[in-house]
């Protein structure tokens, strides 16, 4: 590639339903690098964005979890897939947005689809761990079964532009339920990556809808809608947490509020967006 | 068998009614604080009274905001000096003592709480007083086994554990929110509710006839300040409440960034979902059982009956049939079926509802039962001719109402019994496990029963999805309340 082509630059809009638009808004925002330099002018999604976004999540919903376990496990997998082939892609978006020495955006990279690769295997496992047969005293069989709360609304993390989107993604997804992203203002690029991998994956259109722009208008419209049954708002500054759950109260949604990205927060994370329900069923001849 | 049937719909029963003398109540009582009991004279106070009668049961004392404090210190200091360093085989020796002296007090339980709730005497002895046992009994075993739970090896408690429970299975309620709250090592503030706090004093006692150390549990009576308070104190870390959603609501709110660790258990509209092949008998019994077991003031109750429409007709013919066949009046007789409602502000709620329930358009089919002149009273009501839209069919009424709806296909009626904001519970008959099975994987509800309802075990999870809350209590999931995981 000659140095003094004219390099063709992306388009960053949303994800929603499996499709990307630009913000019915029309706005955009600029977003730079680690150095200030103008990197793009990204989609800047709007209360009207989230509610499509919402109504296509809740379809999704019930496809996403109306396939096999196993078929779930793979389309996650086969997402990790599509990472590690954009492996250098996406080290590059790391680098640009943080900041950091390319070798530290491999690494951090590296643990992104690794853990990835880790919620793929959670699909089958789900049911069994935090499931199971109840020895209840009379003639029933009683089973508890772990299911999806429906839709769950999640914002990454500010700075940690592509390991924190996995957790607060996957951890939701792997458990059966469809995710609403809100994507780093100031660090979107690999939101958006992820969001073209991922709709190369096998995801039903929905299952995971990406969305750029501004944390102060759109986590309060997350928390007071009342069509979303969970919120994540670990990455968001604690001292927001009181009027976000404060509204989120509204609908008695599940909160998650911490940040963590080692194993026992993702595990505390994916049980919070867990129920379990339980059927007894009458034994007899 | 026609005739043999209304044969025995025409018996005469004579009265059975149960020994009140056993309840042995005192004309005051104080708070249960660090071990022991407060002087009645410290306190404002209120009286309970028996809502079969409406006399006056005993004196109890209102627990104010200095109270709650006392209360949760007690709670703070036994966890740090003691429980915490207490043994999960010790500790789970303790949860079987009261087990054990729950069962030891069986009879005198049951007619205290039916003394104090109106429920019937056949349900407190069969159904709360032994489930209260069953939970000690179950609990105390994962006492000493937490780190088998599933919850990582080695599961810490939260601390203090500041408990609000409801006037509806007040024995049960507070068994439910002590037990597995003790045996994960926490230590406990109860609220009993305002209405029927006799039941929990007498724990209080048992507790004491434990040797339980002084302030693991303490429990303090009074009305919805006390609960506020409660839920205010800064030394509390985990908020466990049974009541209804807007309450809860109110909780999710108030406790925001404070870092209290919170589960809720709220109110519910349960869809009882009657198939074309479901067997007969057994889905009336289930039907009957869904909506008047505990004068229908019951969470989970199975206030919404869907059923296929090619057999509505013949299923409201079997219902109201067995309707008129049940007793209602004095609880303390043991063939009453249906007891009193359980405070006046509770009838006037229910009277409310169903009156909107005319007013829009619904058709009442209410039992011809003679109810009693003293006390607080609802006669067992269906309604057809419901739309998904009426108050009758969105709101909880809490009372023994049911709405009546139809639906001609499996996935008409997932969507029906899924058109509401809470999800606690709903029932499934059908004689076709295909059916019932892909059905309850649609049904958004934490507790599906298939073939049955209304049926509780210390084993089984319980709790709510959606607006019915969040936490299970029972079962190794329950713990998980309790634990720092």
């Amino acid at each position: 590639m000659s140095d003094n082509r004219l390099e063709v630059r992306k388009t960053y809009k949303l994800l929603v339903n499996g499709a990307f638009p630009r913000s019915e808004s029309g706005r955009t925002y600029e977003v730079v690098d680690a150095e200030g330099k103008f990197i793009a002018n990204v989609a800047q999604a709007s209360r009207k964005d989230l509610r499509e976004a919402v109504v296509a999540a809740r379809a999704a919903q019930a496809k996403w979890w109306s396939q096999s376990a196993y078929n779930r496990g793979q389309v996650i997998y086969r997402l990790a897939e599509m990472a590690e082939s954009r492996h250098n892609e996406i080290a590059e978006a790391v680098e640009i947005c943080e900041g950091v020495k390319a070798k530290e955006a491999r690494k951090s990279v590296s643990r992104g689809i690794d853990r990835m690769v880790w919620y793929a295997g959670w699909t089958d496992k789900i049911a069994q761990v935090f499931g199971g047969a109840n020895p209840v005293a009379g003639p029933y069989f009683n089973f508890s079964l772990p299911v999806p709360s429906g839709v769950v609304a999640a914002i990454a993390h500010p700075t940690h532009s592509f390991e924190g989107l996995v957790d607060v993604t996957f951890g939701a997804i792997a458990a059966g339920n469809s995710v609403i992203l809100l994507a780093s203002t100031e660090r979107p690029l690999p939101a958006a990556l992820l969001g073209e991998m991922s709709a190369v994956s096998d995801f039903p259109g929905g299952v995971l809808n990406i969305l750029t722009g501004r944390v102060e208008e759109l986590a309060p419209v997350m928390a007071s809608h009342e069509d979303i049954d969970g919120l994540d708002i670990g990455n968001v500054s604690s001292s927001e947490h009181v009027d976000l759950i404060s509204s989120a109260a509204g609908s008695i949604k599940r909160v998650f509020e911490d940040s963590g990205i080692d194993e026992a927060t993702a595990v505390r994370r994916m049980r919070t967006f867990i129920e379990t329900s339980t059927v007894w069923h009458t034994k007899g001849q | 068998m026609e005739s043999l049937h209304s044969q025995l719909g025409g018996l005469q029963y004579d009265d059975a009614p149960e020994s009140a003398a056993i309840a042995k109540i005192q004309s005051d009582y104080g708070l249960f604080i660090n071990g022991k009991f407060t002087s009645p004279k410290d306190h404002k106070s209120f009286f309970t009274t028996n809502p079969a009668t409406e006399e006056k049961l005993a004196k109890i004392s209102q627990a104010d905001a200095k109270d709650v404090d006392a209360a949760v210190l007690a709670a703070k200091r036994a966890y740090e000096k003691v429980w915490s360093k207490t043994s999960g085989p010790e500790r789970a020796k303790y949860l079987y003592r009261i087990a054990r002296l729950i069962q030891e007090r069986s009879r005198e339980l049951a007619v205290t709480e039916t003394l104090d709730n109106g429920k019937p005497i056949r349900e407190t002895r069969d159904i709360d007083i032994p489930l209260a046992a069953a939970h000690f009994f179950y609990y105390a075993g994962w006492a000493d086994k937490l780190s088998y739970a599933g919850f990582g090896p080695d599961p810490q408690p939260l601390g203090v554990a500041g408990q609000i429970i409801p006037w509806n299975f007040p024995l049960l309620m507070a068994a439910w929110k002590l037990a597995p709250a003790l045996a994960a090592g926490n230590t406990c503030v109860l609220k009993p509710a305002e209405t029927t706090p006799l039941t929990a004093l007498l724990l209080a006692e048992i507790l004491q006839q434990a040797e339980l150390p002084d302030g693991v549990v303490n429990i303090i009576t009074g009305d919805g300040s006390t609960g506020a308070a409660l839920v205010d104190h800064p030394d509390v870390n985990k908020i466990a409440f049974t009541g209804s959603t807007g309450v809860g609501r109110l909780i999710q709110q108030r406790i925001a960034g404070s870092g209290k660790h919170l589960t809720l258990e709220l109110g519910g509209k349960g869809a009882n979902i009657v198939f074309e092949d479901a067997p007969l008998d057994e889905m009336v019994e289930g039907i009957i059982d869904g909506i008047f077991f505990n004068q229908g003031h019951v969470c989970c109750a199975g206030s919404r009956l869907l059923v296929q429409e090619s057999i509505a007709d013949d299923v409201l013919r079997r219902l109201m049939r067995r309707v008129e066949q049940l007793r209602v009046g004095d609880p303390m007789d043991k063939n009453t079926d249906v007891g009193a409602i359980n405070s006046a502000e509770q009838l006037a709620r229910i009277s409310e509802l169903t009156a909107t329930g005319e007013q829009e358009g619904a058709t009442r089919l209410t039992s011809t039962c003679v109810l009693p002149s003293k006390g607080y009273w609802f006669a067992p009501t269906v309604f057809t001719n419901v739309s998904q839209s009426h108050r009758i069919a969105r709101e909880e009424i809490f009372g023994p109402v049911l709405s009546m709806l139809t639906f001609r296909t499996p996935e008409e009626a997932v969507q029906k019994a899924n058109n509401t904001n809470y999800g606690l519970a709903c029932g499934v008959w059908s004689e076709k496990g295909s059916r019932t099975l892909w059905v309850a994987e649609r049904l958004r509800a934490g507790v599906i029963w298939a073939n049955t309802y209304n049926k509780f075990d210390p084993t089984s999870p319980f709790g709510g999805v959606r607006e019915s809350g969040f936490g299970r209590e029972g079962g190794r999931q329950g713990l998980e309340a309790y634990l720092n995981v």
